[in-house]
């Protein structure tokens, strides 16, 4: 057997190990041919000092941790096959509308969360803008005599100021709420993604 | 022979072919011949196994027109040489209490 041969044949033999692996035995049994060579041994005589092929790749093999062995062969291919991008072309028109859609649906669901927040603040900007205006009321038909209107807008003008201040803390604590939603609500689409790359 | 014991045999071998100079492959299995015949595969996992255990370092050279491999003893390897050498007085005393009672026959 030539030298090639022998080389070709161990290659074949090794082919479940991993690749780094298979190159630097390769050349290790190519030296050790080559420099019994150098010595004046013919090259079919320095092979079959190395010994037969099928001994040396079942010596190699049972010198091998397994878990090696199967790690290589499990670990997936991360290119797309050809019809796999075919399908992906083909069924775009569905996969991306859904896409679209579930976007969408969580862009408003983010949305409406704040919109209760922010109608809520609302309702507090009108309750002062209401007391204010009461006082105000009050002044002015207290200045032409009206004494049952003054004293009536100036009421409601307190009143207006007392609930605005109830108003304030609840508005408040409703947007810390909101606050803590949304993150969670984030970091749980996040997860989703992480989840499905893992896998 | 024992697996466990002839592979840490084996590996003293190989750092004592390479402790006064620089070896490669094919010398170190000429030079062990006429004490322990090994096989190049044998060889191949031992080597590995010192260079991962930082015992020796390997330097590939430019040798006739083609590359090889060298391999260096480092401070480690020299160390585990020495090691090997008060182990076996440990050994020898082991080997002549299982064999006392032949003695006392003879």
């Amino acid at each position: 057997m030539s030298k090639q041969e022998f080389i070709e044949q161990l290659r074949k033999g090794l082919a479940d190990l991993p690749r780094e692996d298979i190159k630097e035995r390769l050349t290790f049994y190519s030296e050790m041919i080559d420099d019994r060579m150098e010595e004046g041994i013919t090259e079919e005589d320095a092979v079959s000092r190395i010994g037969p092929v099928d001994t040396i790749i079942s010596q190699i093999k049972a010198d091998i941790p397994p878990a090696k062995l199967v790690r290589e062969s499990i670990t997936p291919k991360k290119q797309l096959k050809t019809w796999e991008i075919i399908l992906l072309v083909l069924g775009s028109p569905i996969w991306l509308s859904l896409l679209i859609a579930a976007f969408a649906v969580i862009l408003s669901l983010y949305i409406s969360l704040w919109s209760v927040v922010i109608s809520l603040w609302a309702v507090f900007s009108s309750l002062i803008g209401c007391a204010f205006s009461g006082v105000i009321a009050g002044i002015i038909f207290a200045c032409s005599n009206n004494v049952l209107s003054a004293i009536a807008m100036h009421a409601a003008g307190i009143i207006c100021a007392g609930l605005s201040i109830f108003m304030f803390y609840g508005c408040k604590a409703a947007t810390k709420g909101t606050l803590i939603l949304a993150k969670k609500f984030v970091a749980c689409i996040k997860n989703c993604f992480h989840k499905k790359e893992n896998v | 022979m024992d697996t466990q014991l002839k592979r840490g045999l084996l590996d003293v071998c190989v750092l004592a072919a390479i402790k006064s100079e620089d070896s490669y492959g094919y010398k170190i299995i000429k030079d062990m011949m006429p004490y322990i015949e090994l096989s190049e595969s044998t060889l191949y996992t031992i080597l590995k196994r010192l260079e991962t255990a930082n015992m020796l370092t390997v330097r590939t050279t430019e040798h006739g027109g083609r590359l090889r491999k060298y391999y260096r003893i480092t401070g480690l390897g020299l160390k585990r040489i020495e090691d090997f050498k008060d182990e076996w007085k440990e050994i020898l005393s082991i080997y002549r209490f299982v064999t006392r009672e032949d003695n006392e026959n003879e």
